[in-house]
């Protein structure tokens, strides 16, 4: 079933099967690779109905707003966000070495993205207990005394949906990685004509990587 | 598409095809249950998709039968108020969730996509059957949900009252959430379907006419369900945990829940009926033996209402509080639906004119699809003038409009397109007088049905009561009436169908003798579609020479 073609540094790669319903290896990738953008645009519109209840929110009651945004820990907030973008280079690096059928440094890039994930959810742990302990919470948990605006358990409802539903992203992220990495690892099985499934995965972690990019300026920063 | 496998056909019966030991049918290729349960075929996921519909619609029409009961007289009839709610809730998002938007796209979609394309599969065979899996289990959850506390909310889950209530919210909407998933994932398939495995020959206007209906229905579920997929998680979120988010006690606003809610549902109307609109073109063209008039407007006002139909939603919030402005812009852009869908009603009736009708089962049912569009468009147009919409609002007016157009037009496409894929399908025929008179039954018991609600929502009468004044219980039994004469109509279909499915004739390779490209396989097809080299496509998909010389097409 797998073919064998060699590749630059002269190892042996094998080559996807082809389904048997394509026409060819190219339409097949060609497939993977829009049936691929398609979701993510599905996932972006699923953070785009929070950031419709966000902007709503914010016309509302702009005072509570801009004194919640401002109770976030700035630092933490950017640190993620750097911790976050580093993770979007090493997947694409990943993908690099994929085409180049160079598997360890596939399974390294990978690594080091999950590294960085994990970063990214150990610094969000973080903050979250802070926020537990100083009372920062949705809806009828908000307890803290510092901001007493119409509004503010508001925002924090929108604050914790929106970074929840992100984190999930970044465990899913993850999860598709890793298997990536597996693969790489066990079977050696990437290589110029078969990089699809990193190259899939890494999109995806594009996506998580964007979506924070748009949540750390309106959630942190104004 | 040999002519030695075309010879074998007509004799062939499908249940027990001996002539293609090397070919069998889909039907008979794997007899085992487990054969069927993972399959990736295409053909084998329509069908059980058609199955689990059946039965869901089933459920549905058995909760509108106890609606009707409960609205013969005018107090309690046969249980009470909050069992009423939940009667009518419970029919509301089995027929919308569970049979309406799955119905025409995942049970012909699905089978006739890759023959109309001349492919062999769709995209993504294996995530096709996930869907059938995603949309099982969310269907089991909702449903599980209904039977255990009862969800009182109606389809539209309104907050804050959704919010709020007591009853099972949690796992109903969380039922609807993983069916969403199971309409994107379908979604996905057919676009990049469309866009990868035409076969050489099938250019983008080659493409029949359901496959345009189903690709801009497509992008419609792609495009609207995440955003009612995050609503329904952020509403399970508000009931269980008390996050606000909609709820005006704790400053939230409930007009945003509708905004969010209308955003997908309004589109969702569309993803109802433009499959719908996709088969009656088909069928327009084979029973009136002409090419569509007007090819490329059917298609293209296909995606022109997959994309103003997401302009549109604020029609259902003219009562809402929302500017003049905001109302009249909405109405306006609401008519504009109307327009593109009025550019297919004349390219059907043009179609016809002249054409060489063949008055079958499928033909009646388009007759029955262009008066409930029709009437239901136009009471359309009238709830879009908002100085109507008032008093109609929340009346019977809105629930019989929205019947009409979507449940009518829906629900002809669906039968029609089961009569005319039935051969095709499981390669025999039914009886066509009983075809017709079933036809003709339900025809009269929907109209029957909900002609009286248009006139007593004119009268006043709100929508979701479940007593109400003397004064309207002659136009409450009109209804019920008429809705038993509906029931007793698909009572019939069950029995002759199901006859047919053992006994009927069998069909032969195209018994229409339609140029639809699906009908140049075998009827039924073998596992991979074809037999053989891939036939080609010289001609366009509805080419009909002559209407008055009824020509066999001959398969190349
Ligand atoms: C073509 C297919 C159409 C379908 C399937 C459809 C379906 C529906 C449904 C399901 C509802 C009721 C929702 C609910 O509250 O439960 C509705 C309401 C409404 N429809 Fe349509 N509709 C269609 C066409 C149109 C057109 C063309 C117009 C306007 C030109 C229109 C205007 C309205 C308005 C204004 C309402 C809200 C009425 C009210 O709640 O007061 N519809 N429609
Ligand atoms: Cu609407």
């Amino acid at each position: 079933m797998q073919s064998s073609a060699s590749t630059a540094d002269g190892t042996v790669a094998p080559v996807p099967r082809l389904a048997m319903h394509f026409a060819s290896l190219e339409v097949q990738n060609h497939a993977a690779r829009l049936g691929m953008w398609l979701f993510l645009a599905t996932e972006i519109l699923l953070f785009a109905g929070l950031f419709v209840c966000y902007g709503v929110y914010r016309f509302l009651f702009p005072e509570a707003w801009a004194a919640c945004s401002r109770s976030l820990d700035l630092t933490l907030g950017t640190v993620n966000t750097i911790v976050l973008i580093t993770s979007s280079l090493t997947a694409a690096l990943a993908v690099h070495y994929a085409k180049e059928g160079k598997n360890k440094m596939v399974a390294v890039q990978i690594l080091l993205t999950l590294a960085m994930a994990i970063g990214f959810l150990v610094i969000k742990y973080f903050e979250y207990a802070h926020k537990f302990h100083i009372g920062t919470l949705p809806g009828r948990y908000y307890f803290y005394e510092g901001i007493q605006l119409p509004g503010a358990p508001l925002y924090f409802t929108v604050y914790f949906c929106a970074t929840a539903l992100h984190g999930l992203h970044v465990v899913i992220g993850m999860i598709v990685l890793g298997f990536s990495m597996v693969r790489a690892l066990k079977r050696g099985d990437f290589g110029p004509n078969n990089y699809t499934q990193v190259e899939l995965g890494s999109m995806y972690w594009h996506l998580v990587d964007l979506v924070w990019i748009f949540l750390f300026p309106l959630l942190y920063l104004v | 598409m040999t002519p030695s496998s075309s010879i074998a056909s007509p004799g062939a019966a499908p249940a027990h095809d001996e002539h293609h030991d090397h070919h069998p049918s889909y039907l008979v290729d794997g007899t085992t249950i487990k054969s069927w349960l993972l399959t990736v075929d295409h053909k084998r996921i329509g069908i059980m998709f058609l199955f689990w519909v059946l039965l869901f619609f089933l459920v549905g029409g058995i909760f509108a039968l106890l609606i009707r009961v409960e609205l013969l007289t005018p107090g309690p009839t046969i249980m009470d108020a909050m069992t009423y709610n939940r009667t009518f809730t419970l029919h509301g998002l089995v027929m919308i969730f569970l049979f309406m938007i799955p119905a025409i796209p995942a049970v012909f979609g699905n089978f006739m996509l890759p023959l109309m394309l001349g492919a062999k599969d769709v995209a993504f065979p294996r995530l096709n059957l996930l869907s059938l899996y995603i949309y099982l289990g969310g269907a089991l959850l909702a449903l599980w949900g209904m039977l255990n506390g009862g969800l009182d909310t109606g389809w539209t889950f309104y907050a804050p009252y959704s919010t709020h209530t007591t009853t099972t919210v949690a796992p109903v909407l969380f039922g609807a959430f993983i069916i969403g998933f199971s309409s994107i994932v379908t979604g996905i398939n057919f676009i990049v379907t469309v866009h990868t495995m035409r076969a050489p020959g099938i250019t983008w206007f080659k493409m029949p006419l359901f496959v345009w209906a189903i690709y801009a229905t497509s992008c419609i579920q792609v495009l609207a369900t995440p955003v009612i997929g995050l609503l329904l998680v952020l509403v399970t979120v508000e009931n269980l945990f008390g996050f606000g988010l909609f709820d005006p006690a704790r400053g939230g606003d409930p007009v945003l829940f509708q905004h969010l809610f209308w955003f997908y549902s309004h589109p969702a109307v569309y993803i109802m009926v433009l499959p719908a609109f996709g088969v009656m073109s088909e069928i327009v063209s084979a029973f009136s033996r002409k090419n569509i008039f007007g090819y490329r407007a059917v298609a293209y006002s296909s995606l022109g209402i997959a994309f103003v139909g997401f302009f549109a939603w604020g029609h259902h919030m003219f009562v809402s509080g929302q500017s003049t402005f905001a109302g009249g812009l909405f109405g306006v852009l609401s008519m504009l639906v109307g327009v593109f869908t009025a550019i297919k009603v004349f390219n059907w009736v043009g179609t016809v004119y002249k054409g060489a009708v063949d008055f079958k089962t499928p033909f009646a049912y388009f007759c029955g699809f262009l008066f409930f569009t029709v009437f239901g468009g136009m009471t359309g147009i009238g709830l879009a003038t908002t100085s109507l919409d008032i008093p109609w609002h929340d009346t019977y007016f809105v629930v019989a409009h929205f019947h009409f157009i979507m449940v009518g037009a829906t629900i002809m496409a669906f039968l029609a397109a089961l009569h005319y894929w039935f051969p095709k399908m499981f390669g025999r025929t039914y009886h066509e007088g009983w075809g017709l008179v079933s036809a003709a039954l339900i025809i009269l018991g929907f109209n029957a049905t909900f002609i009286p609600q248009f006139l007593l929502g004119n009268n006043g009468m709100p929508r979701r009561y479940y007593e109400y004044p003397e004064r309207f219980q002659a136009l409450n039994v009109a209804s019920t009436a008429g809705a038993s004469l509906l029931a007793f109509g698909f009572l019939i279909i069950a029995m002759y169908l199901t006859y047919a499915l053992f006994f009927g004739k069998v069909a032969g390779k195209n018994p229409w003798r339609s140029k639809g490209y699906e009908w140049l396989t075998e009827s039924p097809p073998p596992t991979h579609n074809f037999v053989g080299p891939q036939p080609t496509y010289p001609e366009e998909p509805h080419f009909y020479v002559d209407p008055k010389k009824a020509e066999v097409p001959d398969a190349v």
